[in-house]
């Protein structure tokens, strides 16, 4: 399948259709999930009404994450078999992935004033966050650096797989620093947040991962284009 | 405290996030691909 897709001229085929069905089921799935989780559930016995936050904020902080596993797996694709598509998917994952590592952080800090009393705290989940947020932006000049210069973007994926080591770091974050932000309370099989309440983050969560698929696509299909445009006009000059 | 505000506010912040990445990215794409097209279409 990966081999398959490696093929640029395969890759569009696929891609073209695919870019619109992502981007407007996942804008459906957000709004949906989005005036339900703002008008349909009940405000949190605690945490009142704030607690709405929760259907951007977790989406948010699982594509940040994601979005990184994401880069590294296409890094590691890119080391191991030469594909130039999988480097090129690692370009155009990361500022998607930086972006809802921002939103993590920005809602987040929204969601703790009223909350905590506090927009910030040099808290575990927090700062390992906030790196994250730093080695994306780090990843997206040195890749740029890379190309700019000619590079065969070895260094970028050496990077991207190394990176993968801040993840466990953001997981667990809350259970080897228990300090402010909550432990964790939604599993893969279970949760510790009342159905009445958790229902729309599975309209917005994977709404936010087919808007961010469709992102991806779009900047892989920007990126091919200009690639062509490129190799044209050195034919054209090289006549 | 009205919590309110605050919703609003992150809510707002993830639209103009989300809102903006599409956007560029799709302004990226039909720009690079239209720029391709017209080289192609070029004797």
């Amino acid at each position: 399948m990966i081999h398959a897709l490696a093929n640029p001229a395969r890759f569009l085929k696929l891609a073209r259709p695919l870019t619109p069905v992502l981007l407007w089921a996942g804008v459906a799935l957000v709004l949906f999930g989005g005036w339900a989780g703002l008008t349909q559930t009940p405000p949190d016995y605690l945490q009142k009404e704030s607690v709405r936050i929760l259907y951007i904020h977790v989406p948010a902080a699982t594509l940040g994450m994601g979005g990184w596993a994401a880069l590294a797996a296409a890094s590691l694709a890119y080391l191991v078999w030469r594909h130039p598509l999988a480097s090129l998917a690692a370009r155009a994952i990361a500022p998607a992935g930086a972006v809802f590592a921002a939103l993590c952080l920005i809602t987040g800090s929204i969601w703790g004033r009223p909350t905590w009393g506090t927009w910030w705290e040099w808290d575990g989940r927090l700062t390992s966050m906030l790196l994250l947020f730093f080695v994306y932006v780090a990843w997206i000049a040195l890749a740029r650096a890379d190309a700019d210069r000619g590079g065969d973007a070895r260094v970028p994926a050496l990077f991207g797989v190394a990176g993968t080591v801040l993840l466990p770091i953001v997981r667990y974050s809350v259970v080897w620093w228990n300090t402010l932000h909550q432990g964790q309370s939604i599993g893969l099989t279970s949760s510790s947040i009342d159905k009445s309440m958790l229902w729309p983050l599975f309209f917005t969560g994977p709404g936010f991962a087919l808007i961010f698929g469709a992102v991806v696509l779009m900047r892989m299909r920007a990126m091919l284009a200009t690639q062509k445009v490129e190799a044209r006009l050195r034919r054209m000059a090289a006549q | 405290m009205n919590h309110w505000p605050f919703i609003f506010a992150a809510y707002g912040a993830t639209l103009l996030g989300v809102g903006g990445l599409v956007l560029a990215s799709w302004i990226g794409m039909r720009r690079a691909e239209a720029s391709a097209d017209s080289l192609k279409r070029r004797p």
